[in-house]
């Protein structure tokens, strides 16, 4: 099956001198949960900003549904690709609601505002990631979690194919943390929703993400389905860590590091 | 595996699922719990427009004279004293007023500060540098009919603007950040420059600049006023073109590139216009502080946070403030004409302090 997106050797620096991505080649499978993971400052969150359209390779290219995505108009790139960044604090008193309705201005016309439709999109959306309580509250004085769950939201608002997300997990406590798993796992099988989630909760992964992919130092150094990634050696090779083991549990991959 | 065919996507005008009725009937349910309404921009317009009208109308008829409409008809003293200068200083008050509580409103969404004012961006400072060199080297020329203090002035925050802009451009991308910062500290440094220009010329063109610093709205006929028109009223146009833009960049810069905004391109946009709006204004009106800080926070109080509700109803609310405030100089210890940035921070001040007070739940500041 093609590819929903896919990098194409792409390289990135934000300083000259300085790459952050190294000629990464991977190919994002439609429809399929995917999970990018790496240690700290390997590059993770500026491939997935790359694919977002937020950033543009300096070498290489990227691809959405066959086409370059630097050819695609952005906004008919935000019907298609949305995103949900790392930090999602903001300035001004917002209502979550407000917030989440924004995920509906790629439908909108300029000097609309969103109608009856869109604002039923935006409260569905709420109620998916199980915040609709959240709908009339001032972001501002949200939790982080809370918060995080909000922007998701917002993601979700804008129907996108291929939701890319930023450490989405960081904040949320265990029960939303396995909620949202299930959520993206309900989204992939019920909608066809295609995701690709930066994350360092390894345990997030394994059993309902379909792909992992790894980095290290900005190239990409393993890819495959989780059991075949969380494993000690590959692990330990992805963080530069010998200290890292994983065992078989219920099913599930426990990882820690000694 | 299943794909998203067309029919499951909700562009605007698509057919409402069941589901999505019954979560639209939620959306609007009143309080508690109730969610923000569908934002009612033209009550807000309308609203703010009566204000304006019935301010204007005040002020036109405030004075340390009293003008009535039958004095306008019969008395030719009267109609000059009101269209020469009392109608002329109440529209300029009211553009003024506008463009820095529209320039404030954008600020603060461009920043992500609540904070953000027009004097953010360094050109106020710029501007008062220049309008202190002009008068303390007695410079009288007129250039095209315009004072030399007023292209001075003008000159000064434009090359405040370039500088800040020069500084804050750092590579491919603007930082927001450095803007701020580097605005701030020119801003300081101008601070500086003009009391080291103050200290060195003579004692009456230090008052003259003290004046001139503080803000005043005096202007005769409509010339000035014209004159200032071509620049602010585009202006305005392209400011408010982008209040879409700027509701996506105040919930974040990521989130709004992710949304379709150009993010480098808005921000060039919105700081060259608001430079251009807030140098016009500087040149003539003189450094008038608060307006641009505290009236769009109360357009967020009395009509909510979104970004295109906020920037039309500064507007309004801005030349509605201005003209109250210069009334309120020129009539309260009437015949003695109070600065007009004097009284900006007296009564808009306590103002916003009540309405703070009144909606505890505001969190912006």
């Amino acid at each position: 099956m093609t590819p929903i997106a896919a990098a194409r050797a792409v390289e990135f620096e934000y300083l000259p001198g300085a790459p952050v991505i190294r000629g990464v080649s991977l190919e994002v499978p439609t429809g399929k949960l995917c999970a990018l993971i790496g240690a700290n400052g390997c590059g993770k969150s500026t491939l997935v900003r790359l694919f977002a359209g937020l950033l543009a390779p300096r070498h290489g290219e990227i691809v959405f549904q066959s086409a370059p995505l630097g050819s695609l108009p952005r906004r008919e790139a935000a019907r298609q690709i949305a995103y949900v960044p790392q930090n999602t604090a903001m300035a001004f008193p917002f209502t979550a609601l407000e917030v989440v309705l924004t995920g509906r201005s790629p439908y909108t016309p300029r000097f609309r505002f969103e109608d009856e439709n869109d604002r039923a999109c935006a409260m569905e959306a709420l109620a998916t990631v199980e915040a609709e309580h959240l709908a009339a509250r001032p972001v501002t004085e949200l939790s982080g979690g809370e918060r995080q769950m909000v922007a998701v939201a917002r993601a979700l608002a804008q129907e996108p194919q291929l939701l890319l997300m930023d450490e989405p997990s960081a904040g949320l406590d265990l029960k939303h943390r396995a909620s949202l798993a299930r959520t993206l796992a309900a989204l992939r099988d019920t909608r066809g929703l295609t995701s690709l989630v930066v994350t360092h909760d390894l345990h997030l992964i394994d059993p309902l993400f379909d792909s992992v992919f790894a980095l290290r130092r900005g190239e990409l150094v393993a890819q495959g389905t989780p059991a075949e990634l969380l494993i000690d050696t590959v692990l330990a090779e992805v963080y530069e860590d010998q200290h890292v083991r994983t065992r078989r549990v219920d099913g599930r991959t426990m990882i820690w590091s000694n | 595996m299943s794909s998203v065919d067309d029919s499951q996507r909700t562009q605007s005008g698509a057919a409402l699922p069941g589901r999505r009725r019954a979560s639209a009937r939620r959306a609007g349910q009143k309080p508690g719990g109730r969610p923000e309404g569908q934002p009612h921009v033209w009550r807000t317009v309308l609203i703010l427009t009566a204000l304006l009208v019935i301010v204007s109308a005040v002020a036109l008829w405030a004075g340390s004279q009293t003008i009535t409409l039958s004095q306008l008809r019969t008395d030719a003293l009267s109609r000059t004293l009101f269209f020469r200068l009392r109608l002329p200083r109440v529209v300029m008050a009211a553009l003024i007023g506008a463009s820095l509580a529209l320039v404030g409103a954008a600020l603060q969404a461009l920043f992500r500060n609540p904070l953000a004012d027009p004097s953010t961006l360094g050109v106020s400072g710029g501007g008062a540098v220049g309008a202190a060199t002009a008068i303390a080297f007695g410079w009288a020329a007129r250039v095209s009919g315009v004072p030399m203090v007023f292209v001075a002035a003008f000159c000064g925050a434009i090359a405040a603007v370039v500088v800040v802009h020069k500084i804050a451009r750092t590579g491919p991308v603007m930082l927001p950040g450095a803007l701020l910062l580097a605005g701030v500290v020119v801003n300081l440094i101008a601070s500086a420059a003009v009391l080291t220009i103050q200290y060195m010329t003579d004692s009456e063109r230090a008052l003259q600049i003290l004046r001139w610093l503080i803000g005043s709205l005096d202007v005769v006929g409509f010339d000035t006023i014209w004159r200032m028109l071509i620049f602010l009223v585009p202006c305005w146009i392209a400011l408010l073109f982008f209040s879409r833009d700027l509701h996506l960049l105040a919930m974040g810069e990521e989130t709004a590139g992710a949304l379709g905004v150009n993010v480098a391109r808005c921000e060039w946009a919105i700081h060259l216009i608001s430079s251009l709006l807030v140098g016009v204004t500087v040149a003539v009106g003189g450094a008038i502080a608060f307006v641009g800080l505290i009236v769009p926070h109360a357009v967020r109080l009395l009509f909510g946070q979104d970004l295109r509700i906020v920037l039309p109803g500064s507007l309004l609310l801005g030349a509605a403030f201005l003209i109250a405030a210069d009334a309120s100089a020129r009539v309260v210890l009437s015949p003695i004409e109070l600065p007009v940035g004097a009284v900006t921070g007296l009564l808009g001040g306590p103002v916003f302090l009540w309405l703070l007070y009144r909606r505890q739940r505001y969190s912006a500041l």
